[in-house]
C-alpha cells in the first residue's frame, strides 16, 4: 500500500501536462507536414545554422568570463549601494528586450554616446549592427544572469577557509588557484552552457540588430521566409533546425546548468580578510565600475530618452500599451491554470523527473509553435484573428519552466510540513488549494505571475508573425517606429514599455507578499 | 473499542508488531526507550505508516486501508499542528468542515470550544501571534470540535517548559474526561504516566505490549521497564 503524502489530486496536473504537450506538438505535427524536405537546406539555411551557433558560443563565452572578475569583487568588498546592485543584477530578466535594445543604441548605436566620445577625439566610429551588435546585446542580457550565479557559488565557499588563508598570509593568486578556482571550475561550464542555450533561440535580438545574410540567426530565418516569402515549407524545415539543436542543447545543458535562484534574498556579503593589497583593490573598483556602468548607463538612456520622446508618442502607442496590458494578464491567467495543478502534481509524486514537462516549452521556439498554429488556424479561421490569443499562450509556455522552479520547492515543503496535519483533517481537493496550498505558497504565485506578465508584456516573437496593423503589442508597435525611423516616438513608447513591465511585475510581487504571514 | 490485530507497521525497513485493543473512555500511555516505535504505532493508528500485516478494527469494522482523515481519531504531532496563515477561530473550523464552510452552528460551537480553553480574546489571532501554550490550547480546540471518539497525542507539548506541560496535561485529561473519549498519549515521562495514565502501552525490541494497569507495572516494572526507566 502506498501512502501519499498528501491527497493533492493528480488528475488536474496530469492533465495540465498532457495539454503542455498536445499544444506543442500539434504545432510540431502541423509545421512537420509543411515541411518538404526535399528541398533540403540551402545556403542561407546553413549560414543560419552557423551564425546561430557562433553568437551563442560568443556571448555565452563572453558573459561568463567578464562575469568572473565582477562577481569576485562583489563577492569581496562591501559598498555603499552593493545591495541595490546585487538587486539591479536580476533586472534584466523582466526588462523587454527592444527596450534594452533601444538603450544600447542610444550608448552605442550610431549616434550614440560612444561614438559621440570616439568622434570627439577623432576616432573611428563603431558600428553596433551585425555580429557584435548582437553579442553586445546578449552579454548586456547575460552578463547579470552569470554575475548572479557565480556570486551565489562564491558564497558557498564557507568563510572558514577564507580565514585560515588570511592567517596563512596566502597571496590573491594561491586563495584563486586553492580556493575559488575549484568553484568557479564547477559553476562557469554550466553557465556558459545555459547562457548558449538561451542565445540559441534569440529572436528580438538578432530581429533588431542582426538581419541580413550574415547575422541571421535560425528564429530569424523562419520569420522572414514566414512574413516576407510566405514560404511555409522552409519555415517549417527551419522549425525543426531550430528545435534539433534547442532542443539536443538543452538536454545536454540539463546535466550541467546550475539551479537558478530567481529570488533576491539571502544575499549577506561575506567577511573577508584576503585582497585587502591595492592592486587588487584597484582591480575590484574596475570590474564593479565596468560592469554597473555597462548595466546601468542604457537604462539611464532609455529613462531619459524616453522622457525626451513622451510628447511625440502617437495615440497607436497607448492602444497598443492597452492591448499589451490585456495580453499580458491573459497570459498570466494561463500560466496559473496549467502550473499549479502541474507543480501539485510534480510535487506530491514520488519520482522526479517529471519536471522536464516545462522545459519543453524552452526547447521548442516561440516561432515554431506560433507557425504550427497558424498551419492548423489557417484552413479553419482567420489566424489574425487569433494572433493575440496564441501570443498570450505561447508567453504563458515560456514562462512554464520558470514557474516551475519558482513553485515546486516551496509546494514540496508545504506538503513535509502540513501534510499529516492537512490529512487528519480530511483536507483535500478545493479546500486543500483553498485553505493550505495557495495562502502558504502566495508569495512564489505572486513573483511567477509577475515574472510572467513582464515576460509576456515585453515578449517581441510570436507576435510579429501574426499581427496586423489594428491588432499590435506595445514591443511590435516600438518595432514598427524604429522601422520607419521614428526614432523619438520609439523612445516613449521604450519607456512606457518599460514602467510596464516593471509594474506589473512589481504588482502581483507585491501583491503575493502583501500581509502574507510566515 | 480500537483494535490492532496480529499487526505489523512497516516503515524504511523498521517494522513494529502489535497485537492489542484500545478500550474507550480509557487513558493510555505508550512509553519505551528512544526509536523503540512508539511513534511508529501512533503513525499506524492514525494511517500515516502502511500496517502491512494484519489488520485495525474499530467497533468490529476494517479501517486498515482507511485515510487518515476518515478514522475515528484526532492526533496532534510535535509540532505543526496548526496553519500559520489561518486564524485561531479558521484553524479549530478546520475540525468541523475541511472547506470552512460554518454554519452559525458551527461557528457557536467553535466559540464554545475557544472559550472551554480559554482563548476567547485570540478567536482571530493567526497562531504566530500566540505563546507556546496558547497555541496548544489552540490545537486542542480542535480535537475539542472534532469529537473523535479517540486523541492521539505524539509529545505535542515536548517543546514546553514543565509547568505549562503540566497544565496541558490537566487540560487535556479534563477534555477528554468530558468527551468521554480515549486518550493514547506518548511519553518519555513516567509521572506523566502517573499523571494522567489509566495503562500503559510498553514498547520496546520492535514490539508494542499489551496493555497493563498503570499503577501497578510503575510500581512494580518488569526487567525491561526497570531497565527503561533506571
Amino acid at each position: 500500500m502506498a501512502l501519499r503524502p498528501l491527497a493533492i489530486s493528480t488528475k488536474p496536473g496530469i492533465s495540465a501536462a498532457a495539454l503542455v504537450v498536445v499544444l506543442i506538438f500539434a504545432a510540431l505535427a502541423a509545421v512537420a507536414s509543411r515541411a518538404e524536405f526535399s528541398s533540403g537546406l540551402g545556403p542561407a539555411d546553413w549560414a543560419a545554422i552557423r551564425f546561430t551557433i557562433y553568437q551563442a558560443l560568443l556571448s555565452a563565452l563572453i558573459s561568463t568570463l567578464l562575469a568572473i572578475p565582477v562577481a569576485r569583487a562583489l563577492a569581496r568588498r562591501r559598498f555603499w549601494g552593493r545591495s541595490i546592485l546585487v538587486t539591479l543584477l536580476g533586472a534584466p530578466f523582466i526588462l523587454p528586450v527592444i527596450v534594452a535594445v533601444i538603450g544600447l543604441l542610444a550608448v552605442f548605436g550610431r549616434a550614440g554616446w560612444l561614438n559621440a566620445g570616439l568622434s570627439a577625439v577623432g576616432l573611428p566610429n563603431a558600428s553596433i549592427y551585425g555580429l557584435h551588435g548582437v553579442v553586445l546585446a546578449h552579454v548586456f542580457f547575460n552578463l547579470p544572469l552569470a554575475t548572479r550565479l557565480l556570486l551565489q557559488a562564491w558564497h558557498t565557499i564557507p568563510s572558514e577557509r577564507f580565514r585560515l588563508a588570511a592567517q596563512l598570509n596566502l597571496t590573491p593568486r594561491a586563495v584563486f588557484l586553492g580556493l575559488e578556482w575549484p568553484m568557479l571550475r564547477q559553476i562557469v561550464p554550466g553557465t556558459a552552457a545555459l547562457i548558449f542555450v538561451i542565445c540559441l533561440t534569440s529572436f528580438a535580438v538578432a530581429l533588431t540588430l542582426g538581419g541580413g545574410p550574415r547575422a541571421t540567426t535560425i528564429e530569424l530565418a523562419i520569420y522572414q521566409a514566414f512574413q516576407f516569402d510566405f514560404d511555409l515549407s522552409r519555415a517549417a524545415v527551419l522549425s525543426l533546425v531550430q528545435l534539433g539543436l534547442a532542443g539536443t542543447a538543452a538536454i545536454l545543458a540539463l546535466w550541467i546548468i546550475p539551479l537558478v535562484s530567481l529570488g533576491g534574498g539571502r544575499d549577506r556579503p561575506m567577511q573577508r580578510w584576503d585582497a585587502r593589497g591595492g592592486g587588487q583593490g584597484v582591480l575590484d573598483v574596475c570590474a564593479i565600475g565596468i560592469g554597473a556602468g555597462f548595466l546601468m548607463l542604457p537604462l539611464i538612456a532609455v529613462v531619459w530618452r524616453g522622457l525626451l520622446g513622451l510628447p511625440t508618442t502617437p495615440a497607436s502607442v497607448w492602444q497598443a500599451a492597452a492591448t499589451s496590458i490585456g495580453v499580458a494578464l491573459i497570459s498570466v491567467t494561463l500560466l496559473l491554470v496549467l502550473v499549479l495543478p502541474l507543480a501539485g502534481w510534480i510535487a506530491s509524486a514520488r519520482r522526479g523527473g517529471i519536471e522536464g514537462v516545462g522545459l519543453f516549452g524552452l526547447a521548442a521556439s516561440p516561432l515554431m509553435i506560433g507557425t504550427g498554429w497558424f498551419i492548423l488556424i489557417n484552413p479553419v479561421a482567420d489566424p489574425f484573428a487569433f494572433a493575440l490569443p496564441v501570443t498570450a499562450l505561447v508567453n504563458a509556455l515560456m514562462a512554464l519552466p520558470f514557474a516551475l522552479r519558482i513553485l515546486v520547492p516551496p509546494l514540496r515543503d508545504t506538503v513535509q510540513v502540513y501534510g499529516r496535519l492537512s490529512q487528519t483533517l480530511a483536507l483535500q481537493g478545493w479546500p486543500l488549494w483553498r485553505w493550505v496550498i495557495l495562502p502558504r505558497l502566495r508569495p512564489q504565485i505572486g513573483f511567477a505571475a509577475g515574472l510572467t506578465g513582464a515576460l509576456s508584456m515585453g515578449d517581441l516573437g510570436v507576435i510579429a508573425l501574426f499581427a496586423d496593423p489594428d491588432r499590435t503589442t506595445l514591443p511590435l508597435q516600438m518595432y514598427r517606429l524604429m522601422g520607419s525611423y521614428q526614432m523619438e516616438a520609439a523612445s516613449g513608447a521604450a519607456l512606457i514599455l518599460l514602467v510596464l513591465s516593471l509594474g506589473i511585475f512589481w504588482a502581483f510581487d507585491k501583491g503575493g507578499r502583501w500581509n502574507a504571514d510566515a | 473499542m480500537l483494535t490492532l490485530e496480529n499487526a505489523e507497521i512497516t516503515q524504511d525497513g523498521f517494522s513494529l508488531s502489535a497485537d492489542l485493543s484500545i478500550a474507550p473512555a480509557t487513558k493510555y500511555a505508550v512509553i519505551g526507550p528512544s526509536g523503540a516505535g512508539k511513534s511508529t504505532l501512533l503513525g499506524g493508528l492514525c494511517g500515516f505508516i502502511p500496517i502491512t500485516k494484519g489488520r485495525l478494527l474499530w467497533q468490529g469494522r476494517d479501517i486498515t486501508d482507511a485515510a487518515p482523515g476518515a478514522r475515528p481519531m484526532t492526533m496532534l504531532f510535535q509540532d505543526n499542528n496548526l496553519f500559520p496563515h489561518l486564524s485561531v477561530a479558521q484553524n479549530v473550523g478546520l475540525g468541523l468542515r475541511p472547506d470552512l464552510r460554518l454554519s452559525a452552528q458551527d461557528k457557536a460551537k467553535v466559540a464554545t470550544a475557544l472559550s472551554r480553553v480559554g482563548l476567547d480574546d485570540l478567536a482571530v489571532r493567526k497562531p504566530g501571534a500566540l505563546s507556546g501554550g496558547q497555541q496548544s490550547r489552540a490545537a486542542l480546540a480542535r480535537v475539542l470540535v472534532q469529537a473523535r471518539p479517540l486523541v492521539l497525542l505524539d509529545e505535542p507539548f515536548a517543546a514546553l517548559g514543565p509547568a505549562l506541560r503540566n497544565e496541558m496535561l490537566d487540560l487535556v485529561h479534563e477534555l477528554v474526561t468530558e468527551t468521554r473519549a480515549s486518550l493514547i498519549m506518548v511519553t518519555h515521562a513516567p509521572e506523566d504516566v502517573r499523571r494522567i495514565a489509566d495503562q500503559v502501552i510498553f514498547v520496546a525490541n520492535g514490539q508494542a505490549k499489551a496493555p497493563q494497569p498503570a499503577a501497578a507495572l510503575m510500581d512494580n516494572p518488569p526487567p525491561e521497564l526497570r531497565a527503561y526507566l533506571g
